[in-house]
């Protein structure tokens, strides 16, 4: 094989890295739309929460010395998890339950103030400075010669896209198979007949805020470890990412979201690979823009059905 | 059963109801007829606290439930079929009647043969995507939906509306067979000959106000009824 080709399978497996991720996130902001109609803008910080929560988790473990790199992964996923869990439930108590008869431009703003609300209390808690961490897991596989053109695909690389294929299938099943599952199929396309059917529609919109922060908080101790670093801002720009893939795949859709999610990622990374990197989020926006002028119902999303 | 008394709604600034007050007993059929715009969707709906009334009482089961929020009023032996069926279209007809078993899990198989037994039609087509039934099935899907939750009292709303002859009679056949296994039943039919052949008692409900109250028979043969909704 010759060298172009290495590098560009190269380049698309970071991009189905990077994706994965995405698509954990973008989850989160899809199905919420699904089922209430709003953008919950807070959730990139859901995201970035779940991230400082995994590398504090990581943090505290090594200086109690564990060194088992799969159960400190594991623990520091479970607490972002929950952690995350409880701060999307409580948003949506907060910020959007109040609001959910009223116009749709109030609970947007909403949302926006409990974004900048968030951002700035870590801001506070945490410094506004890069957190570092140093990468637990090292190495990859390496196919090719070493010495010359070979493709480089990192162990962490591969507990990010098997972690993410894990909880899709998960979401899939219980979305198509539970009881519960079924209620937010139902409620995604009417409400108010769950309603008249005897079920709480505020505890199905609270479930779909508790899956999408435990998406987000998988995602962030993943992409975390990925990067080493986290600072408040990152949830800003992953969240318009994941925006992004929501919406490139059809809002409201949940394979629309993944893949969203993973088309954004390989087009980020062979934009960067081919280009230069600094353009790479430029793509995003580019793409976020284009699509919402031509093709506002996304690859898989139904045509726009007026929400209230 | 059910007592509505002096019952007020408002859609904004708009008055749907003004006043209404009636009753429905255990093991009755009360039908409501009324014109195009009289209100008759919203009396229902208003039972089910959707939309919520905006002054008077509602007494079900000897319980206010005026206040009451719908999810908690439809499990309390409630079951609507709502104007438009509003069936789940992108989900099977299983998972629509499952919906309609959704909080109550006694009996669920038996009550899932029951349905089925019922609307045969529904069992043929188990596994297809409601969106792409037929008028008809969907209505029948509605209602099987509704019986899932085995109600006590099942509230119609225009259930042969955009059907044919003979699956309207089908359903009425239903309505009674559901009275005869003690399901009182509260229903509003644009059918207005055939509802109250059915009914035990009848309300005429005009701009949301009820004008008169009678039996199914001398509503029947009443002449203003004759001349403003049985065509003469
Ligand atoms: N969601 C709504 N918002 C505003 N006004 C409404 C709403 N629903 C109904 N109305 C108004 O309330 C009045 C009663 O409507 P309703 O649907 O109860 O009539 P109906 O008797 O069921 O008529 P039909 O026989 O056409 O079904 C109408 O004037 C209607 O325009
Ligand atoms: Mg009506």
């Amino acid at each position: 094989m010759s060298d172009s080709i290495y590098y560009f399978i190269q380049q698309i497996a970071n991009g189905l890295t990077i994706g994965s991720t995405y698509a954990l996130i973008a989850i989160g902001y899809t199905m919420v739309y699904g089922i209430i109609g709003m953008i919950n803008f807070a959730h990139g910080e859901v995201y970035m929460i779940g991230t400082y929560i995994s590398f504090i988790v990581l943090a505290g473990l090594t200086m109690l010395g564990f060194d088992n790199v799969f159960i400190m992964v594991g623990l520091a996923m479970m607490v972002s998890i929950m952690i995350a869990s409880a701060y999307g439930f409580t948003i949506e108590k907060v910020a959007y339950k109040p609001l959910r008869s009223s116009k749709r431009l109030i609970a947007l703003i909403s949302a926006i103030g409990m974004s900048i609300f968030l951002q700035n209390y870590i801001r506070l808690a945490q410094g506004s400075r890069d957190i570092a961490m140093p990468s637990l897991i090292q190495g990859g596989f390496l196919l090719g010669d070493p010495d010359g053109s070979h493709i480089l695909i990192s162990y962490m690389q591969v507990i990010i896209i098997v972690t993410t294929i894990i909880c899709m299938a998960g979401l899939t099943l219980f979305i198509s198979r539970s009881r519960m599952g079924r209620a937010c199929r139902a409620s995604a396309q009417d409400i108010g007949m769950t309603n008249l059917l005897g079920i709480n529609s505020n505890n199905v919109i609270a479930t779909t805020f508790i899956i999408g922060a435990s998406l987000a908080a998988v995602a962030g101790t993943l992409l975390g470890m990925y990067y080493g670093v986290v600072n408040p801002y990152v949830g800003f720009i992953a969240g318009l990412k994941a925006f992004t893939a929501a919406v490139l795949g059809g809002i409201g859709s949940i394979p629309g979201a993944m893949l969203g999610g993973l088309l954004l990622g390989v087009s980020e990374s062979l934009t960067a690979g081919y280009f230069t990197a600094e353009y790479k989020d430029v793509v995003a926006f580019s793409l976020l823009i284009l699509i919402l002028l031509f093709m506002p119902q996304g690859i898989l999303g139904k045509p726009e059905v007026e929400k209230i | 059963m059910l007592a509505l008394e002096k019952v007020h709604t408002h859609y904004g600034p708009i008055e749907a109801l003004k006043g209404v007050s009636l009753n429905v007993e255990k093991g009755e059929i009360v039908t409501l007829i009324g014109a195009n715009g009289a209100g008759k969707s919203t009396l229902l709906m208003t039972v089910c606290g959707d939309p919520r009334a905006s002054s008077g009482t509602i007494t079900w089961k000897n319980e206010d439930i005026t206040q009451t929020e719908t999810a908690k009023i439809m499990r309390s032996g409630l079951a609507v079929v709502p104007e438009g069926r509003r069936v789940f279209s992108a989900m099977t007809v299983e998972e629509n009647l499952a919906m309609g078993g959704f909080f109550n899990n006694t009996n669920y198989d038996e009550r899932m043969e029951h349905v089925l037994e019922l609307f045969p039609r529904l069992k043929e087509r188990f596994s297809q995507r409601a969106g792409t039934m037929s008028g008809g099935e969907q209505q029948m899907l509605a209602i099987g939906r509704a019986l899932m939750s085995n109600p006590e009292l099942l509230i119609l709303d225009e259930p042969s509306l955009g059907l044919a002859p003979i699956i309207i009679n089908q359903i009425f056949e239903i309505i009674e067979m559901l009275r005869g296994e003690g399901t009182t039943i509260f229903l509003v039919e644009q059918n207005a000959n055939q509802a109250l052949r059915l009914a035990d008692r009848g309300y005429v409900l005009e701009h949301g106000k009820i004008v008169l109250e009678d039996t199914g028979q001398n509503l029947l043969v009443n002449e203003d009824v004759r001349k403003a909704y049985l065509g003469g």
